[in-house]
């Protein structure tokens, strides 16, 4: 008898089944229906943007990748902020900034911003955050862009506990002022200021900022909705919102995709309404596929390929050769045909170690040693005694399609000069940085900077300078040092962006690393939305995205 | 019957220990400094690196971690994610939904499956059996990308029944296409499997013994001829439930659902050792209990299977 209640039980799921199927070609035929194309604007609507899961709590000193970046940004408005199209700094919650030595500033608020709990926003607002963010103990990965601040050491020793809570450079006036104290003269502090680091954080943050971290509260253009993990954060336009821009559209649904592709397939069909990036995969048809809703846009990032320079071979010889031979390699590789065909155009060639559309950038700083010029190159090359230990290669983390290119450029290379050049893949990015900082790279390595900030200080100092902490290739000189301190302690940012020209120069000369080209935004919109732009981070406008009715 | 689900109950525990341990061992293998790797291109705060990683528990030695790991699993405490969330709650969000998804992959399996591989074995030779053949060696050639990518043309661009991808993975109607395209490679085993067994058990003693009592066409097949034939297609499928939840990670993948494969393949890239081990756990169940479930089945479909 148990073979017929069997029967009847596969019977049953084949019913379900069916219904299932029957039930979905009906039910999901609406969703995709036709959109209206009219230019009316929904003031009220809202958008889906393509995002991933945030590695870290949203709390504004602990996204230091792009996925929860963005929603930092979109939550908190600090002091300023830049200007989406030209990358000049604005004042946001600061009503000004002053300073006569570049070392001590004083920070006047303006009245009327609200956190979204309702609270106002305060001198206090921002330097409690900033105490707490510092603290060691607190374990913020952003919080060593306090390190300028006085009494910074104080909160976050090298070793052991911190001796106090509270750094001893800011102090609060009144609700309205407080003062910063830096240990030595960063005329550009105000750029910094524009990180999300630096945003203020609620009374309420301090008493549960693990809850905080699921739930915040800023004081931005959005306010926090929900998240649910592994699918989507929904943020909708908060309406006391004071800065100056006020967001044209209801909300954003920052959606979760695993891959690239089934983004793309959902642009295609109007689901999914702002993309990130076009993966590798539909890059070379985005343009024909969208058309006037296709975005290709410059942004503040470079790729390069850094010198170990740490490594015996390098560090015996001769200076100035060594330099040379460094130019020489340079030389060898064709990089405006390698943007173009095994990059699809989605690259800028680059021509100096700042991005284009950065305050002091000034095109061709890397003068002829980005040009390619395989005669020149190989002279370079054997007159100062050629490349050390006859041979290159570059490590890459292979899972981040880098592949291509670096072969491309080893192709270069090897076709031009006849060094031997093979590229050095390595599983993932973790295991590269492992190497990277046990300064275990046995030849060159892929690096690449994008943007803190759009100033040269930010591409410059913060990558060559001697122990600075992205500096992979350990690279040291004087000179270049001390025109970076010139240039920090200049009064004005013009000065400093001046002064770090200067200092870029030193780099053409002594090539410790490779500008290659500058990354592009490659992305594209879908019919449901209208003046879609994207700033030089790469994030679209949010507040300016337009629904359409 | 009671004893051998007993001892087959407690052969599961050096099972699961084993592979668990073996899963931990092999994530902890893996290069490179998860910890250190959230810094990004920075290089980390050598401080504020051990805080997080004596908070991870990751300083201490791999089988301390191991252990530490078992014995917070029996009270329900699975670790927590690099992030800080807790690694059971990854897993009841992702687990639900790829469950839904292979069962939903597996029920299109046995009926469509079964069926197609019944009806082309009792004619075998003939336009349907031959039609059978063809579209099931399609569908194991065709490699699974290939296929959820004709789907998403096919049913979405072009007929606009359905989204590309699925927007609710806990919505099961979503997931009728993913379900088809993750089950379409068993489908097309199955098929041919029933269809084989059919075709041979057809010209059996026992299935002659009832033609000849005078039995109706029907109970014929459906009692003595299918029941029979079935044998091996249920020890693929019971090994196959779990190929269906672990394996889903190129559909999950295309389809955007997400399920288990999905947070599985994240957890690797990010060295998450704790959530690999705890959705490994998972499936090794998932795995054990569906090869219990096909012993027993035996019993039911053929008595002469006796358990001692």
């Amino acid at each position: 008898m148990r073979g017929v209640s069997q029967a009847k039980w596969v019977v049953a799921a084949v019913a379900v089944a069916l219904a299932a199927t029957a039930c979905s070609s009906s039910g999901s035929s609406d969703s995709s229906g036709g959109s209206s194309d009219s230019g009316a604007v929904n003031a009220a609507g809202v958008f889906s943007y393509q995002s991933g899961e945030p590695q870290n709590p949203l709390q504004p000193a602990n996204a230091n990748e792009t996925i929860g970046g963005r929603i930092i940004k979109n939550l908190f408005t600090g002091l300023v902020d830049y200007d989406p199209a030209t990358g000049a700094l604005r004042n946001q919650v600061a009503d000004k900034i002053e300073t006569t030595d570049a070392k001590n500033y004083t920070v006047t608020l303006k009245s009327g911003w609200t956190f979204h709990d309702g609270t106002p926003v305060t001198a206090a607002s921002f330097v409690k955050a900033w105490n707490w963010s510092a603290n060691v103990k607190n374990n913020q990965i952003n919080s060593s862009w306090f390190s300028d601040i006085v009494g910074y050491d104080a909160v976050h020793p090298e070793k052991g506990d911190p001796t106090g809570t509270e750094m001893s450079g800011l102090k609060i006036v009144d609700d309205t002022h407080f003062t910063i104290e830096l240990t030595s003269p960063v005329s550009y502090f105000t750029y910094k200021l524009g990180y999300s680091a630096f945003s203020p954080l609620p009374e309420g943050f301090f008493k549960d900022p693990a809850g905080y971290g699921e739930k915040p509260v800023g004081n931005g253009p959005y306010q926090f909705v929900s998240w649910e993990h592994n699918k989507a954060i929904t943020v909708k336009a908060y309406d006391k919102y004071a800065g100056s821009n006020k967001p044209k559209n209801g909300g954003i649904v920052f959606r979760n995709y695993a891959t690239g592709e089934a983004a793309y397939k959902d642009l295609m069909s109007d689901t999914l309404d702002v993309l990130d990036q076009v993966d590798s995969t539909d890059l070379p048809k985005f343009k024909d596929d969208l058309g006037k809703r296709a975005v290709d846009q410059p942004q503040g990032a470079i790729q390069n390929i850094s010198f170990a320079l740490y490594n015996a071979d390098w560090s015996s010889l001769d200076k100035d050769k060594a330099a040379k031979i460094r130019q020489g390699i340079s030389m060898a590789i064709d990089r405006d045909t390698i943007t173009k065909t095994v990059l699809n155009g989605n690259r800028q060639a680059a021509d100096a170690f700042v991005a284009p559309g950065v305050m002091g950038y000034k095109a061709g700083t890397c003068g002829d040693a980005c040009k390619f010029d395989p005669a020149k190159a190989k002279q370079l090359i054997t007159e100062n005694g050629g490349v050390p230990g006859g041979k290159l290669s570059i490590m890459y983390n292979s899972d981040g399609s880098h592949k291509e290119w670096v072969d491309a450029v080893c192709n270069s290379i090897r076709q031009s000069t006849g060094v031997e050049c093979i590229g050095d893949p390595k599983p993932d990015f973790k295991t590269v940085r492992d190497l990277v900082t046990k300064q275990q790279v046995p030849s060159m390595m892929r690096t690449g900077w994008q943007q803190d900030y759009p100033l040269n200080a930010n591409f410059l100092r913060d990558v060559y300078g001697t122990g600075a902490s992205s500096n992979d290739s350990h690279y040291s000189s004087p000179e270049f040092d001390k025109l970076a301190k010139e240039a920090d302690a200049a009064t004005s940012v013009e000065k400093t962006a001046e002064l770090y020209q200067q200092a870029e120069a030193v780099l053409a000369k002594d090539m410790p690393s490779i500008p290659l080209w500058y990354y592009k935004t490659s992305s594209g919109y879908s019919n449901k939305v209208q003046n879609v732009k994207f700033d030089s981070f790469g994030d679209p406008v949010f507040t300016d995205v337009e629904v359409k009715k | 019957m009671g004893r051998f689900v007993a001892r087959r109950l407690l052969q599961m525990i050096p099972v699961f220990f084993g592979t668990t341990l073996l899963i931990f061992m092999m994530v902890h293998a893996l290069p490179g400094d998860p910890v250190a790797a959230l810094w990004g291109e920075k290089a980390p705060d050598p401080a504020q690196l051990a805080a997080r990683k004596h908070a991870l528990g990751l300083d201490k030695p791999m089988l301390q971690q191991y252990f530490d790991y078992m014995g917070g699993m029996l009270t329900g405490d699975f670790g927590k994610t690099l992030a800080g969330r807790p690694v059971l709650d990854v897993i009841t969000e992702a687990l639900p939904v790829t469950i839904r998804l292979a069962l939903f992959a597996f029920a299109i399996e046995i009926v469509l499956g079964v069926s197609v591989g019944l009806f082309a074995g009792l004619r075998r030779g003939k336009a349907f059996d031959k039609g059978a053949l063809v579209v099931t060696l399609l569908l194991i050639s065709i490699p699974v990308p290939v296929l959820g990518f004709i789907f998403q043309t096919v049913f979405a661009d072009d007929l606009k029944w359905v989204t590309p991808t699925v927007q609710d993975s806990n919505d099961i109607t979503q997931l009728v296409l993913p379900a088809f395209v993750l089950g379409s490679l068993s489908l097309a085993y199955v098929a041919r499997l029933t269809r084989t067994s059919i075709a041979e058990n057809i010209k059996a003693d026992y299935v002659r013994t009832a033609v000849a009592k005078g039995l109706p066409r029907r109970k014929v097949i459906t009692t003595h001829l299918l029941r029979n034939s079935l044998i091996p297609v249920v020890t693929f499928l019971g090994t196959d439930l779990g190929a269906l939840m672990g394996g889903a990670i190129v559909t999950e993948g295309i389809f955007n659902v997400k399920g288990v494969g999905n947070a599985l393949f994240k957890a690797i890239n990010l060295k998450e050792g704790s959530t690999v081990a705890g959705f490994v756990a998972f499936l090794v169940i998932v795995y054990l209990v569906a090869g219990l479930i096909v012993d027993l089945l035996y019993a039911v479909l053929d008595p002469r299977i006796r358990y001692a």
